[in-house]
């Protein structure tokens, strides 16, 4: 177990140092300048000549990759052009707003995904399991900033129960756990927990009756064991790829849905990664992406030890 | 003989669910006594493992129609609720399955899926069913026993799990073993000393073993009866030294002939039943076997063929029995 772990660790390493060369790469693939977006358009030559040498611009790119990388093992990501502020005390704070949004969406789709696929799952072919399976195929196919209107429609502008933008009152980025705080995650992550909900019951549905059908369910009833014993010899058998898939979906809602944080006023990455492109904020862009690269590399890594904790047959 | 233990009479078991019945299991009657082992051969779909599973109730339930009685004890299993069936299953009658790898369970390990079953029938401490299960590992020579315990099915070889697949179905000391074609999964060598050690097991611990097989060797290795099925009916039984020697029912002649012996010269065509078995959803009227047969008339297609008994121990359902006698035996 330890070894396996240690390897997989290991394994993350090459990963890790392609995300930094893509993050890096990116500002000099995206087209134009990187200065532009700094440099008024009637800076002059000079100008743009002490600004490329203070920024670094000048050296080979092998030279200023090593440099930008030794920074960002630093915890150093730049400065913001568009706020000025550090790009890591952004994007961490953008992070931790999109980690609990995406932490309670995948919660909630997790659960009723696993409800959804078990019924499903187990009485395969019958109303319940069309009823289940039709849940799980909206879920999959509604677009979810509709969805997300839709809901802000009836509970925030018709009902008016729930908040329907922000984090927090008056605009308030920094998130606390009290009552009108989670009131504001409510819509949102409702929206967002119908994507992995979806996926979740499609694939339980589909392990639970590959399952069943397998020989040595027969082999648990012939020992003795009741419907309940039998069942949760299911569970465990289908925890291992169920938990990938949720391991998954965790890391895309991660990314921040764009729209879904667009929707809801929602300040995480998917919002800054909207402005830094829009803004041309090339640092911000790079620091977020490389974030959140990571943030996925490491949930993978977990979701594998985890996975191999609960199967025998993946340890080698 | 004592009254016997396990006693099958005129058992059907037909699916339901497709366009028309396929019935698998057509009035069979059988009697195990204590003690004693019984094989059941035949080719692939003559209902050798679906009655076996009637015996257990394991068929699906919504889908099947059991008819007849299936006495074990003094009770009728076909009249038990559901929950006296499961305290039944595992404790009275154990079953082990063709391919270990499939019917364990393959996240938990052997020594969980034996302590798992031993507590759900005995309240006993989690230490003592290990202790147990150790027990019963060493019972069946697992080498290495202790450490073969926290092994997981796919950590073991074919004749090693097989051996730990018999170990688990004997640990709430069952007084019926069910063995649904135990090694045909096996290669040869392991396949006797798996036979060696169900006989062994049988005769230490007075089990009462119905052993499926379509391999008449290990039938013969195994059981003092043995039962010939063709489309889910028995054509012939008696102790497995009479079979053998003076086979009766032309569908058994056919079948002995067809076996490959040492005496077999190089190029020499191997005997073969012609035809095929009959679809189960549409058997024909009179003897199922009668289309292939050698003896056949217009009277075999007539009506239901009774079982015949030939002597006191030997019964073959056919209207054919004069013509058998002159020796044909394949031995």
């Amino acid at each position: 177990m330890f070894g396996y772990t240690l390897r997989r660790i290991i394994y993350t390493a090459p990963v890790l140092l392609g995300v930094a060369v893509v993050c890096f790469a990116l500002v000099h693939i995206s087209p134009g300048d990187p200065l532009i977006s700094i440099l008024p358009a009637d800076a002059s030559v000079d100008l743009q000549n002490r600004l490329r040498v203070l920024y670094g611009f000048d050296r080979s790119y092998p030279e200023q990759f090593i440099l930008w990388l030794g920074r960002a093992l630093q915890g150093d990501l730049g400065t913001s052009i568009a706020t000025g502020r550090p790009v890591t005390t952004e994007v961490m704070r953008a992070v931790a707003n999109t980690l609990m949004l995406a932490a309670v969406a995948t919660f909630i789709g997790f659960v009723l995904g696993c409800f959804f696929g078990f019924v499903a799952g187990y009485f395969s072919n019958s109303p319940l399991d069309k009823a289940a399976s039709a849940a799980a195929v909206f879920g999959v196919s509604v677009p979810h900033y509709w969805l997300g209107m839709v809901l802000v429609i009836i509970f925030s502008a018709q009902l008016g129960w729930l908040p329907a933008a922000g984090a927090g009152p008056g605009g308030s980025s920094q998130w606390k756990f009290d009552m009108v705080h989670l009131s504001y995650m409510v819509l949102p992550a409702l929206t967002m927990s119908v994507i992995p909900m979806g996926i979740i019951a499609r694939t339980v549905r589909a392990l639970v009756a590959e399952i069943l059908a397998q020989e040595f369910v027969i082999g648990l009833r012939a020992r003795g064991l009741s419907e309940f014993g039998v069942f949760l010899h299911v569970v465990k058998n289908a925890a291992p790829t169920a938990l990938a898939v949720m391991g998954v979906q965790l890391g895309y809602l991660l990314g921040g849905s764009i729209l879904i944080e667009t929707v809801f006023s929602w300040p995480g990455t998917g919002m800054l990664l909207n402005s830094a492109i829009f803004q041309r904020d090339l640092p911000l862009l790079q620091g977020t992406i490389l974030v959140l690269a990571l943030f996925f590399v490491v949930l993978n890594l977990a979701v594998d030890v985890l996975q191999s904790a609960l199967d025998p047959r993946i340890k080698r | 003989m004592n009254a016997p233990f396990l006693s099958i009479r005129n058992l059907g078991v037909a699916f339901t669910g497709g366009t028309r019945p396929v019935r698998a299991v057509n009035d069979v009657s059988l009697d195990v006594a204590q003690g004693e082992a019984v094989a059941l051969i035949g080719e692939s779909g003559s209902g050798k493992s679906v009655t076996m599973r009637a015996i257990m109730r394991l068929n699906p339930e919504k889908r099947t129609k059991l008819q007849g009685s299936i006495e074990l004890g003094g009770r009728d299993i076909l009249k038990m609720t559901p929950r006296e069936m499961s305290s039944l299953r595992g404790a009275q009658a154990a079953m082990i399955f063709q391919e270990p790898l499939l019917a364990l369970d393959p996240v938990y390990s052997l020594g969980d899926q034996i302590v798992e079953t031993i507590r759900r029938h005995e309240p006993i401490s989690r230490d003592a069913a290990r202790a147990r299960a150790l027990e019963l590992f060493e019972r069946v020579r697992i080498p290495s026993a202790k450490s073969r315990l926290d092994n997981y099915p796919h950590e073991m070889s074919g004749g090693m799990r097989q051996r730990a697949m018999i170990a688990l179905a004997l640990s709430c000391r069952p007084k019926l073993l069910l063995a649904d074609e135990p090694t045909t999964a096996l290669d040869a060598t392991v396949q006797i000393q798996v036979l060696l050690l169900l006989r062994e097991l049988q005769r230490d611990l007075g089990l009462s073993i119905i052993f499926v097989t379509h391999d008449i060797g290990a039938a013969v290795e195994v059981a003092d009866r043995i039962a010939v099925m063709y489309a889910g009916q028995i054509v012939e039984q008696a102790t497995a030294r009479e079979l053998i020697r003076t086979p009766r029912h032309p569908y058994t002649l056919g079948l002995l002939k067809s076996r490959a012996d040492g005496a077999m010269v190089k190029g020499e065509r191997l005997e073969a039943i012609p035809g095929a078995p009959p679809d189960l959803a549409n058997l024909p009227q009179g003897c199922p076997f009668a289309p292939r047969c050698f003896l056949a008339d217009a009277d075999c297609t007539k009506g239901a063929v009774q079982m015949q008994q030939i002597g006191a121990t030997h019964q073959a359902r056919c209207l054919r029995l004069a013509q058998t006698l002159e020796p044909q035996t394949a031995i």
